[in-house]
């Protein structure tokens, strides 16, 4: 039950998920898998948000209408990634971040 | 609510109208040409209904508010969005552009849509859904050209780190929430009083914001998108998507963040003189115009702050000039470049060599570009770089404004480096005598006008400076 848990173990939990999706992002080399991280970090901002507004303002629901919109746009964001994934795989026949460096500094 | 109230979104609304109709139009038009004259049309009924006296107020309960500040920042968004349309009804001509004309169109007006809700936000959720509508649609853009690599790639790198940035960034929007307990920003501004965990949360805040700003050292992405995506979308990231940043972010920082605005000055002291210092130094090198354009837009992203940071009525009225002024200055460079690209297909400065005996006229608007970007001062670009430096020396700056000085010295150098490649340099082999289409023609035309007027004419600076707002 939630209630026997405090807000802090929520707020520890969520900063684990953010910098391990950091960690990710940075480190992993697979696009999907680069996607996958970025979805943890949106996922984190939800868990702080619910968390904050069903421990410190549980009279009001701004925090769990921002999760739902948070969610629905990390939705339209992975599908526009995802398209565009697959039409590097089509163009290059590999979706690992090595390969595709063709524009470099 | 009664159907009058729905008018204070008259902008948004009539660009929503305008992108369906161009999506419908598709379905029912035999020659796909015929479209770009439909959308240039439709769009400039959009710009000029605009520019007509409107009301302020808010709507949704605070979500939506309009102000006259915000009408003319939408204005200005709307001026550069129709100039990009302009310059690139010639490429989207091209057969193989037939079959995503309309889309084209569609994706660019949904995301300056998406620019003018997350200017007239009244809370942090109207924000964020206007920031990713201003974004992913973007990407799609960049990664246009399905057949080209490149562009690909430059999809894939935009829509990642932009993503990346807006998870930075509403990390720290969950912050404000739980310290503050509301996510309106008149109730966050009386609540934000800069504790430890809130001041945590706004450099999350701010770092998403310079991801999208391109501010170092959050810059990496920019280049490699600008030299990827097609040339008409790169002039739109450089000035329609980085304007409406730009303001968002100053309306934010004077109103939301008042109360520590010492803190934030710090920090955008120490960004403004990274990002124009790295900017100037890696445009020096540049050899492909597109990159040379990214870079030195880097560049002029620092200048920017330097309005922010005198925090003043003085500082918001110079940060809507110079994107004003900046619009006009890269869309005059941009859609030279761009006729060059769309015509002969050439991209290095090296290749540009005695353009100026070919192509005068082209020349002609290259050079007062690149003069108005450096800051020489019969152009606009002088009067723009100099009400920045006034800003910021209002608030004590002097240390900043001396540095902006001498990267702006440095910026000269660059620049006159693709005026000589076009006046001086000799080119057995110069680029051929270019057509220009009547779109690119008016595109060009307007965007070298507004140059000229805005510089000299000095109402337009006045009619900003009256709306402008400062930190009570």
């Amino acid at each position: 039950m939630i209630e026997g848990i405090p807000l802090h173990y929520f707020l520890v939990l969520s900063t684990l998920m953010f910098f391990i999706g950091v960690y990710g992002f940075i480190v992993r080399k697979n696009l999907i898998t680069i996607l996958m991280s970025i979805e943890l970090i949106l996922n984190s901002v939800n868990i702080n948000f619910v968390a904050f507004n069903k421990f410190l303002y549980p009279d009001q629901l701004q925090g769990m209408f921002f999760t739902i919109f948070v969610v629905a746009i990390a939705a339209a964001e992975a599908s526009v990634a995802i398209a565009i994934i697959i039409n590097i795989y089509r163009r290059i026949g590999n979706i690992n971040v090595e390969e595709i460096a063709e524009l470099k500094h | 609510m009664n159907i009058e109230q729905f008018l204070l979104m008259r902008h948004e609304l009539l660009l929503v109208i305008t992108a369906l109709i161009l999506i419908v139009a598709e379905i029912f038009v035999a020659d796909k040409t015929k479209i770009i004259p439909l959308g240039v049309g439709l769009f400039f009924v959009n710009l000029v209904i605009g520019f007509l006296p409107a009301q302020t107020g808010t709507l949704f309960g605070g979500m939506f508010h309009n102000t006259d500040m915000t009408i003319m920042m939408k204005n200005v968004l709307n001026i550069g969005t129709f100039i990009v349309i302009l310059q690139s009804a010639a490429w989207l001509k091209k057969p193989e552009n037939h079959d995503k004309l309309a889309e084209f169109i569609a994706l660019l007006i949904s995301t300056l849509v998406g620019m003018q809700f997350m200017i007239s936000s009244g809370d942090f959720l109207m924000f964020y859904i206007g920031l990713e509508t201003a974004t992913i649609p973007v990407a799609a853009l960049a990664a246009f050209e399905r057949i080209r690599n490149r562009s690909a790639e430059a999809g894939v790198k935009l829509i990642l780190s932009s993503a990346l940035s807006s998870g930075v960034l509403l990390y720290g929007l969950s912050m404000i929430y739980g310290t503050t307990g509301s996510i309106y920003f008149d109730a966050v501004a009386l609540a934000f009083t800069g504790t430890q965990l809130q001041t945590l949360a706004f450099i999350y805040f701010l770092a998403g914001m310079a991801f999208k700003i391109s501010l170092v050292p959050f810059h990496l992405w920019a280049a490699d998108v600008y030299e990827g995506a097609p040339i008409n979308v790169t002039s739109y990231l450089s000035v329609v998507s980085k304007g409406a940043a730009v303001f968002i972010l100053t309306i934010l920082l004077f109103t939301v963040f008042s109360k520590i605005v010492a803190m934030w000055q710090n920090v955008l002291y120490t960004l403004a003189v990274l990002t124009m210092t790295v900017g100037n130094l890696f445009a020096l090198r540049q050899k492909n115009i597109k990159r040379f354009l990214a870079f030195s837009s880097i560049a002029q992203a620092g200048f920017i702050l330097l309005g922010m940071m005198g925090a003043n009525e003085l500082g918001s009225a110079t940060v809507v000039y110079f994107v004003l002024i900046y619009i006009f200055s890269n869309l005059s460079a941009f859609g030279v470049a761009t006729l060059i690209s769309n015509n002969s297909g050439k991209e290095n400065i090296d290749e540009y060599n005695g353009f100026y005996s070919t192509n005068p006229g082209l020349s002609l608007i290259m050079l007062l570009a690149l003069f108005s970007l450096a800051g020489i001062p019969p152009v606009a670009g002088f009067f723009a770089k100099f009400f920045l430096f006034t800003a910021a020396a209002s608030a004590g700056y002097y240390w900043l404004v001396f540095i902006a000085v001498i990267n702006a010295t440095i910026s000269l150098f660059y620049y006159l480096l693709v005026v000589k490649a076009m006046f001086i340099n000799k080119n057995d082999n110069p680029i051929a005598p270019i057509t220009i289409d009547i779109y690119s023609k008016v595109g060009l035309i307007l965007a070298a006008v507004g140059l000229v007027v805005t510089g000299l004419w000095s109402d337009v600076f006045e009619v900003i400076r009256g709306l402008s707002f400062g930190i009570n």
